[in-house]
């Protein structure tokens, strides 16, 4: 055991005098697998920061988040027909289904904000409190509303980011008097930013009115235009959602076997959508990395054929002097591993360096994943193994007296 | 009184087949004592060299026994003839043979690296192997910087680092010019009185022959004559 591990390190160290006696061609040979091991690496770990962000992007909208409005998404525009809904449809949801933290029913419509000479088209919505929570909102200065507003009393609002910079620079908007559409009203509030959604629209451009507000100085009507669930849990989404469901048809009066007019949205099924996107494109680059791993195998093999029949005469001395065919056979294989296990810790590290700042430019949280890292490695040095053998099975087949005659 | 090495006995070589069969050997007898040196003389084509390649374990017999120390071992497997060769033998060759851009140190260490030896005894053997030969201070060139005599030096400390029965010269002298052939010839000789390394000699050079004690020469796959010198005073 201890002649064989001896045999085994003295291997080695001939395998790594060889490489280094053949700097350029042994540069040349890993080149393929650096490329490979790198492209698995960097491809593999920029997906997963993307899928990551997908994730980080959907909570950040609301986690466990559902969204009630009228008109069946599936069958074209049909919304025209349908019922709106209304505050006792979100009154209901809360004292009904079960499994729910807020509910938080909105209306809204686009229209001009107006401050000085600054003006700015964006969506205003009439809210009440729960909005901010379920849409997982966070201030940055000043408050929510308070009841008497929520009542109806004096007009406030709350700016989303977007807004509050474009009308206000830096300024503070707090306690200005901004104009949504014909309604002059107090800015109370202003939202912390959010940045863009995954699908590309800016999350921050939004007035928050009070509902009653709202439906009574802009709207003119007491129609919702959505309701939004959170749910307590991301496992409770489902069951939430057929609740939901169900509770609609008994008020919206739908009989059995006739299509919702009304359609819930689950976050959770397009975080998962996106998700499976992400990781679908992420396999591809993946298998794709892969073949050019593959390429770079064959290289090595390719360089090690032509190393045999170089040093055909090394090996018949080998053989002369009283190597077995096994012993010549590990040190070719040895320096095949030699090899591509060089490559693979260069691909790694280009990899990942690579990755990061690729991560860096795109907007990717860099996500270290040491399973990939290990498993590129592996089969790195399993490459040099697999292509490696052919070569090194020629060499210990060798006959030591032709060997020895080869010029 | 002589312990016998080696004895071949109706040893045949044949290649190919049918037409084109050829003979290289055809039927030796043939026996060597420990501490002999032999030198096997003949025209190209004789089956000195087929003999050398039996002798050495790079060929099997095609026929015949081989007695090695009083084993047969005419039909052994490739790697049991390779485990003969790393233990018993040492092999010099017309053309050095020797490993490019490695230094002479690492040339002769390198058959210990096969038996397993530790480095710092394979250092200290092979140095001792070098000095034998005359090459101190050339331990860390490389054959590309050491003279073909020098070479073969390099080569034969190699072969006896070992410590082998049986040192096999293949035309050691035939890449090199007479001085030069002298003087490893003298060394041969020297090795061969002075440690007892029984040496088998092949050459076609009668003047190279002369150093030896015993000369058989071969001419059609058989041997011709078998003469020992006489001790010179």
């Amino acid at each position: 055991m201890a002649a064989t591990l001896l045999m085994l390190g003295n291997t080695l160290l001939m395998a790594l005098r060889e490489v280094r006696r053949n700097t350029l061609r042994s540069g040349l040979t890993t080149l393929g697998i650096v490329i490979g091991v790198g492209a698995v690496i960097a491809l593999v770990t920029l997906g997963e920061g993307a899928s990551r962000k997908v994730k980080n992007d959907i909570s950040s909208m609301g986690v466990n988040m559902l969204t009630l409005f009228p008109g069946a998404m599936r069958r074209g525009p049909t919304s025209s027909a349908a019922e709106p809904l209304s505050l006792a449809d979100a009154a209901a949801i809360e004292h009904e289904v079960s499994e729910i933290n807020g509910v938080a029913p909105a209306a809204s419509r686009n229209l001009l904000a107006v401050f000085g000479n600054k003006n700015w088209n964006t969506s205003a919505q009439g809210v009440t409190n729960s909005y901010v929570e379920v849409r997982n909102l966070e201030l940055a200065t000043g408050r929510t509303f308070s009841d008497a507003e929520l009542a109806g009393g004096a007009p406030v609002c709350i700016l989303g980011a977007t807004v509050q910079r474009e009308l206000f620079g830096r300024e503070d908007a707090v306690g200005s008097a901004v104009r949504v559409g014909r309604l002059s009203c107090t800015v109370v509030g202003v939202t912390r930013s959010k940045g863009s959604s995954t699908f590309g629209n800016d999350q921050d451009d939004f007035v928050l009115l009070p509902l009653a507000v709202f439906q009574r100085r802009i709207a003119g009507s007491n129609h919702i235009g959505t309701i939004a669930i959170s749910a307590q849990s991301e496992a409770s989404t489902k069951k939430v959602q057929a609740q939901i469901e169900v509770l609609m048809r008994e008020r919206r009066r739908i009989a059995p076997g006739q299509a919702d007019d009304f359609t819930v949205n689950d976050m959770k099924e397009i975080s998962d959508a996106l998700t499976s996107v992400t990781a679908a494109l992420t396999a591809l680059l993946g298998a794709v990395a892969a073949v050019s791993l593959l390429v770079g195998g064959i290289g090595i093999m390719n360089i090690m054929l032509v190393s045999v029949t170089e040093r055909t005469r090394e090996i018949g001395i080998r053989l002369a002097i009283g190597a077995r065919g096994h012993e010549v056979l590990l040190q070719f294989l040895v320096e095949s591993v030699v090899l591509c296990v060089i490559g693979g810790v260069l691909g790694m590290v280009i990899g990942l360096v690579g990755s990061y700042f690729a991560g860096q430019a795109l907007g990717f949280p860099f996500v270290l994943l040491p399973e990939v890292v290990l498993i590129a490695f592996l089969f790195s040095a399993c490459v040099g193994v697999a292509f490696g053998y052919l070569p090194a099975r020629k060499a210990a087949r060798l006959n030591p007296i032709e060997a020895l005659r080869h010029e | 009184m002589t312990r016998e090495l080696i004895a071949l006995e109706g040893v045949t070589r044949v290649y190919g087949r049918g037409e084109s069969e050829v003979r290289a050997l055809a039927g030796i007898d043939l026996k060597i004592a420990v501490g002999e040196f032999v030198a096997v003389m003949g025209p190209s084509g004789s089956g000195k060299s087929t003999c050398m390649n039996v002798l050495g374990c790079l060929d099997s017999p095609t026929s015949g026994s081989y007695f090695f120390r009083g084993v047969d071992i005419a039909h052994l497997t490739l790697d049991q003839r390779a485990l003969l060769r790393k233990h018993y033998l040492g092999f010099v060759f017309q053309g050095f043979n020797l490993l490019a851009r490695t230094t002479a140190l690492e040339n002769v260490e390198l058959p210990l690296v096969y038996r397993g030896m530790r480095s710092a005894e394979r250092k200290t053997r092979a140095l001792r192997a070098l000095h034998e030969v005359g090459l101190d201070g050339r331990e860390h060139h490389t054959p590309a910087e050491l003279s073909g005599g020098q070479q073969q030096r390099v080569a034969i400390a190699r072969a006896i680092v070992t410590e082998p029965s049986l040192l096999l010269a293949d035309e050691p002298t035939g890449n090199l010019d007479s001085a030069k052939a002298d003087e490893i010839m003298n060394l041969l000789v020297a090795l061969n009185r002075e440690r007892g390394i029984t040496i088998a000699l092949v050459t076609h050079e009668p003047h190279m022959a002369a150093y030896a004690s015993r000369i058989v020469s071969f001419r059609d796959g058989r041997i011709e004559a078998d003469e020992r010198k006489v001790p010179q005073a």
